[in-house]
């Protein structure tokens, strides 16, 4: 079992809360995990990323070599694209459609739905919009993480573990809350497919 | 204490460090090394065994505290950003001078490609500069184990040990398995008491021993567990991997590198080595994080009968960090198939946040200045508001290392510019302004000091700061007139008075000091939770 995950989003949005739960699963299950993150000045609105490596056998790289991810999870719809030559040419993105507009030229929406439309394999979903659906408008990357299971290839049931881990030192309110948002985003990637 | 735990490099070091019975770590906040002192600080038992944990004004004198906490027979853990090493210079070649009683090591987190930094500098150079041994993990467990043996190296040899990671290792999560933890040293005074005087009659005789001693050093790193000369089937090549290239080197080549690889992690550089490596390949590339020191030693002045390839002849990049697809192009491999890069995508740089007293001071300072000085020159310095320099702020003219504000003012306005104005934040100001300050005032030079205080030290996440509640008293005590310390706070709706103190203290000539504060409000908001 190997799988390659770019996480990427504008610091701030919390694209780590993601790889935390990822990694908790990932952990559980006694695979190997590398996970290089981004700190620092980078995180003042700036573009940040994240790869996440996760495999049955020993990990070498913390950074995954281009054209080998196997999927881009993204907070973020621009900044999906802002790492496409590290995805593979099978691989997946899943991202949240609504831009973060920070900068006075960001592209026109048009132009990246286009380029994003171009892609085989693409999961485009307004993750806040169903959070908020759910009244779980904090769950956000919840959502995006549970459209993202079934390419994970984790299992579904160990990335629940993982939210009730994360999550548990928060009270089983939010672990509920978070567990819906998970299970919005399955039932969105299964609806389309 | 076998349980695995998921740790950043910086967090296996400073574990690996509360393990191997530290008794101080002595720091000033610096991307990729922040996160080691901050992990000590939040661990039980750093408060348990009374750990020292307060971050320090600046790195010299983090150096020079955990060098007295070493003259006492304790563990001491000194972290900065490698231009820390600038800093704290002066104090880490005099430490290499005095060697260590209790074990002493010195982490210099370097930042290829400066993602959060103003230069390149490989702090490798530096533990050769000194003859100090130097570590160098290429993974986290390496990193865990690394820094117990580095502890152990100190105390046995007596010098302190340079541990060397970069932004790749110091940022990135891998799981650990953590060994017993260890005892921390009783108080203990050196056994060499002359060597910790460095008058000419002690540091020659001293420096003897040290030349003596790397000769001791190199050997050890050729026995190292830490480095590794394994053979190959393929003797077309021959690579020498430091630290975390051997990682980029062996993501190459899942079923094991065809070529005889030396992996190096501990120096001084094991020379001996690196000779049964080209017996076995007459070509060699050099794989290293940083500048080519190795690749440079090896390489020499004369033509010698093996090849060295590396960042100097371009067979891999020449600045930058490296990565899996750029030891993959140096070895000739053909790149993975893959998307060319979108050309919808923007650059997305970092900004000063909304709502943030930085952006509130600059929009006063430039209303003021390009409305009625436009000769004025803003010197400003390292911290969040060197952003100020983006548009559509455009305020400052310069940025170049700590502190140095409020000293360029000082040397353009005795050349004529005016207005000169610096502008520099709180931490900074307390780390390298405040000498700076009183050079100002012995020569009632005509500058604007501005202080953009927000309570903390922002750029690194929100560290303490220093001087916190008394910006205004040193600037009393090192001899700025009171009436020409002017405090503001930064809000759109004070930009009038902001504006008129502005006014005022260009109009003055002598040393004014304005103090624009407001709390940063990533720690406002932090602290409305609590």
């Amino acid at each position: 079992m190997k799988v390659d995950i770019i996480l990427a989003g504008v610091g701030g949005q919390g694209i780590l809360s993601i790889a935390t739960v990822i990694g908790s699963a990932a952990l559980s299950d006694g695979l190997y995990l590398k996970q290089a993150e981004v700190h620092g000045m980078s995180q003042r609105g700036g573009d940040v990323q994240s790869h996440m490596r996760i495999s049955s056998e020993p990990i070498h790289s913390d950074l995954i070599p281009k054209g080998c991810a196997d999927l881009i999870v993204s907070l973020e719809p621009m900044e999906a694209l802002r790492y496409l030559p590290y995805l593979s040419k099978e691989g997946w993105i899943i991202t949240n459609t609504v831009p973060f507009k920070n900068i006075p030229n960001y592209p026109e929406m048009s132009a990246i739905e286009a380029e994003l439309g171009r892609l085989p394999h693409v999961i485009a979903l307004d993750v806040d919009a169903i959070a908020a659906e759910i009244h779980s408008p904090r769950s956000a990357n919840m959502v995006l993480l549970g459209a993202a299971a079934s390419v994970i290839d984790l299992g579904e049931d160990l990335l629940r573990d993982g939210i009730r881990r994360i999550f548990a030192r928060k009270g089983e309110d939010i672990v509920e809350t978070n567990l819906n948002a998970f299970e919005a985003g399955i039932q969105f990637a299964k609806k389309r497919q | 204490m076998a349980d695995k735990q998921l740790l950043l490099g910086d967090e296996a070091v400073a574990l690996g460090a509360l393990h191997a019975g530290l008794s101080g770590v002595y720091a000033y906040p610096g991307t990729p090394s922040t996160e080691i002192t901050e992990y000590i600080q939040a661990h039980p038992l750093a408060s348990e065994r009374a750990v020292h944990t307060d971050w320090t004004c600046n790195e010299k004198t983090a150096m020079e505290g955990a060098l007295g906490m070493s003259y006492a027979g304790k563990r001491a853990l000194v972290c900065m950003k490698h231009v820390g090493m600038n800093v704290c210079m002066d104090a880490f070649m005099g430490s290499a001078m005095t060697g260590a009683n209790g074990g002493l090591v010195v982490t210099a987190c370097d930042d290829p490609s400066m993602h959060s930094s103003q230069n390149e500098q490989d702090s490798r150079f530096l533990g050769t500069f000194a003859m100090m041994p130097v570590f160098e993990p290429s993974n986290q467990q390496e990193a865990y184990e690394m820094t117990r043996a580095a502890f152990d190296y100190s105390e046995e040899n007596g010098i302190p040990v340079l541990m060397r990671l970069t932004t790749r290792m110091a940022h990135s999560r891998a799981v650990v398995t953590p060994r017993e933890v260890r005892r921390q040293n009783e108080m203990h005074l050196p056994e060499h008491p002359r060597r910790w005087v460095t008058l000419p009659v002690n540091a020659r005789v001293r420096n003897r021993e040290l030349i003596a001693d790397n000769v001791k050093f190199e050997e050890d790193a050729c026995n190292s567990p830490f480095n590794r000369l394994t053979d190959g089937p393929d003797h077309s090549l021959g690579i020498v991997a430091c630290g975390i290239a051997y990682n980029y080197l062996m993501e190459n080549f899942p079923d094991g590198c065809p070529y005889p690889v030396l992996k190096v992690s501990q120096y001084p550089f094991p020379c001996r080595l690196a000779n049964e490596l080209a017996a076995m390949a007459g070509k060699i590339l050099v794989l290293e994080e940083g500048q080519p020191l190795i690749e440079k030693r090896m390489r020499g002045v004369f033509p010698t009968k093996v090849e060295v390839h590396g960042r100097l002849d371009g067979t891999v990049v020449r600045d930058g960090e490296l990565t899996p697809d750029e030891v993959r192009k140096a070895l000739g491999m053909e790149a993975h198939p893959s998307y060319p890069a979108s050309q919808v995508v923007v650059p997305r740089p970092p900004a000063l946040c909304q709502g943030c007293g930085h952006r509130d001071f600059y929009t006063a300072l430039n209303n003021v200045l390009k409305k009625d000085y436009p000769t004025a020159q803003v010197f400003s310095d390292i911290g969040c508001y060197t952003l100020g320099y983006m548009a559509p702020l455009n305020a400052i003219n310069t940025c170049v290392e700590m502190g140095a504000s409020f000293t360029m003012a000082q040397g353009a306005a005795y050349s004529g510019v005016w207005p000169a104005v610096a502008v520099l934040g709180d931490s900074t100001f307390t780390h390298s302004g405040m000498t700076g300050l009183l050079d100002a005032v012995n020569a009632k030079a005509n500058v604007v000091l501005c202080i953009s205080d927000n309570l903390t030290t922002g750029m690194t996440g929100g560290q303490d700061s220093a001087g916190t509640g008394r910006i205004e008293a040193i600037c009393e005590g090192l001899g700025v007139e009171k009436e020409h310390i002017r405090t503001i706070v930064p809000l759109p709706k004070n930009y009038p008075d902001m504006e008129k103190v502005i006014r005022e203290e260009i109009e003055y000539n002598g040393v004014s000091v304005i103090v624009s504060r407001r709390e940063c409000i990533q720690t406002l908001r932090r602290h409305a939770k609590k």
